[in-house]
Parts: C-alpha cells; sequence; structure tokens
C-alpha cells in the first residue's frame, strides 16, 4: 500500500471520528431523553419505524463506525501481533464489511 | 549486570560515574562521549530507566535511593557493547526522511532573506536545536513496535525543512514522511517531548507534518 494510499486511511479515519463523536453524543442523548419516563421495545419502534430523519442518522452511523474501526485495527495488529503487508489489509477489508453488514441489518431492521 | 561502588562528588554527572568506572575499576568498559558539555549528542544511556544525556545529568537528579543507579544502553537501537549503540539505523532513518536541504540558489546569488520574526522561522527555531542523541528515539514506544517507523528526530528534522522557506523538496519529503512508517503511525504519547534534553518537541513537529501531509493530499500533490 502506498504512502499516499496510508494517508488517505489517517484522513478518513479522523474524518469519521469527528462524525462519530457527533453521532456518540445525539445517540445517548436522545436515549437518555427518550427513557426518562420509561419506553417500552415497541414504543421505540414505533417511532423509529418509517422514519427516515432516524434511517439517515444511523446510516451515517454504522458506515462512520465500518470506516473507522478497521482503520484503527490495522495499527492495532501491526504494533501488537506485528502482522503488516496485503493479508492485513484484506482482512480488515472483511472486517469493515461485517460492521456495515451488520450494522445496517440493524438499522434496517428497525426502520422497516 | 554488574555493580560498581564509586565516590560520591559536588557536582558530579553520570557521564563523571562512568568515565571514573572505566578508567578505575573496569578498563574495558566500553561507552561514548566527547565534548562533555552537551553539544554533541554521544553520551545519552538509559540512567535508572530513562532515556538523558548522560554529561548534564546531575547524580543528585538521577539517583532514586540508597544511593544507587542503573546505567543501560539506549533502548531501541543495537547493543554493540556495554554502553555503546549502533546509531545507524537512526542515522539511516534522517536520510529517508530525506532530512538533507535540498535549495535552488547558487554562490552567485543573493542571500535569502527569512525575517526573524516570521511565522515559519519561529516554528524552525523551536526545533532546530536537535543534537541527534537519539533520547527520543530510544523513549518512543512507537519505535519499539515498529521498527520501520522513522523516529521523533528524523521526523522533527524533516519538519524544520518543510518550514524552510528556501528548500525545493517539499513534496518529496513530505511523500516520505507520510503514511506508516511515517508522521501518521505516531500515537502522540509525547515520551520524546518530555525527554528532549534540549526542549524541543518532536510531537508538534509530527503533529505539523500530519497537517501539511493532509494539505498536500486535499491539493492533489502527493
Amino acid at each position: 500500500m502506498s504512502a499516499k494510499t496510508q494517508s488517505l486511511l489517517w484522513v478518513a479515519q479522523r474524518a469519521s471520528a469527528a462524525v462519530l463523536a457527533l453521532c456518540v453524543i445525539v445517540h445517548l442523548g436522545t436515549m437518555i431523553y427518550a427513557i426518562r419516563g420509561g419506553l417500552s421495545a415497541s414504543e421505540i419502534l414505533s417511532r423509529t419505524q418509517g422514519s427516515v430523519g432516524w434511517l439517515a442518522f444511523y446510516s451515517v452511523f454504522v458506515l462512520a463506525v465500518a470506516v473507522h474501526a478497521p482503520i484503527g485495527l490495522r495499527s492495532v495488529l501491526l504494533e501488537w501481533l506485528g502482522w503488516r503487508g496485503a493479508s492485513r489489509d484484506v482482512f480488515l477489508a472483511g472486517v469493515a464489511i461485517v460492521l456495515a453488514g451488520l450494522g445496517m441489518r440493524a438499522v434496517v431492521g428497525v426502520f422497516a | 549486570m554488574r555493580d560498581f561502588e564509586v565516590p560520591r562528588h559536588a557536582s558530579q554527572t553520570v557521564l563523571d560515574v562512568v568515565t571514573h568506572i572505566q578508567r578505575a575499576l573496569d578498563p574495558a568498559l566500553a561507552y561514548r562521549f566527547a565534548c562533555r558539555v552537551g553539544v554533541c549528542g554521544s553520551c545519552a544511556m538509559t540512567v535508572n530507566g530513562v532515556a538523558r544525556w548522560t554529561c548534564r545529568t546531575h547524580i543528585d537528579k538521577a539517583v532514586r535511593n540508597r544511593n544507587e543507579i542503573t546505567i543501560e544502553p539506549l533502548r531501541n537501537l543495537p547493543v554493540i557493547r556495554d554502553l555503546v549503540t549502533d546509531m545507524r539505523e537512526f542515522f539511516d532513518k534522517w536520510a529517508r526522511a530525506k532530512g538533507s536541504f535540498q535549495g535552488d540558489r547558487s554562490r552567485r546569488d543573493d542571500f535569502s532573506r527569512i525575517p526573524s520574526e516570521g511565522a515559519s522561522r519561529k516554528q524552525i527555531d523551536a526545533a532546530i536545536e536537535c543534537i541527534g542523541c537519539g533520547v527520543c528515539y530510544s523513549s518512543c514506544d512507537v519505535v519499539s513496535w515498529n521498527p520501520d517507523y522513522l523516529g521523533p528526530a528524523a521526523l522533527n528534522r524533516a519538519w524544520t525543512l518543510i518550514r524552510d522557506e528556501r528548500d525545493t523538496a517539499s513534496i518529496e519529503r513530505l511523500r516520505a514522511v507520510a503514511g506508516d512508517a511515517g508522521c501518521h503511525s505516531c500515537h502522540t504519547h509525547m515520551s520524546c517531548t518530555e525527554r528532549c534534553p534540549k526542549g524541543i518537541s518532536p510531537t508538534a513537529g509530527i503533529a505539523g507534518l500530519k497537517r501539511e501531509v493532509s494539505l498536500a493530499l486535499l491539493r492533489g500533490q502527493l
């Protein structure tokens, strides 16, 4: 992988971290606010199902995680296990796909 | 590891102790020094687990308890013998980070005029006094985890040249310091900044390199 691509990954991780910081605040804030008086699963679903706003918000959240986590894991695998080269990057592309797939499945699950 | 008893003197430095051991107790002890006044950067060792320039480290500062100190070679570098490390990799990385000035003027041109109050000149002033002692390199966790990492000193050197208005190799240098072996691997632990005997902050320079690489990337120059 070229130094240019590695630099791009670094920028992508910083940018996704900025998105995640915002998403986590909105997610936690909404959760704490909504649950104050007690809220059942069906009541939560009645608010999220069909809501395009929440669909968009959580889609961005999940995709930011799928970008952010594997890039961080890339350094961890090098520094802790000494794993480098193409095999590590193929593995991490797989991690990104799994994170995005599972995350989007959950997002669609509460939307549909 | 061997134990020696060394007489205590006023204003005694760690280098004085090592010198006493070699002259009076063990003539075969190998260590490296030259100027003894904090200019040459050749006497750095690990003192009580911390990398230090031994010629400017007083024993009073280094002794923790029971009047004992442990002196070891610098970490993250191969040991040649006793307290002498092989510095080749350390300096090869300066070359890999394109740590030499490249200009486009000849002796027939006039002097460049760089205002001493200019922003980039001030950034250079803050980073230029490196003596190449290897204390930062020895203290850096990322170097120990990732042997390819260029390290704080080489990156700091690159940063001083990136800020140099006369230098003409900025883009090549940014390419050399970008990526896994370069500035992007720094975790900002700041051990280099804490330990640098010259009070330089390589961490600040590395952060500057990250900014410059990102800007060059966005401009399509990398």
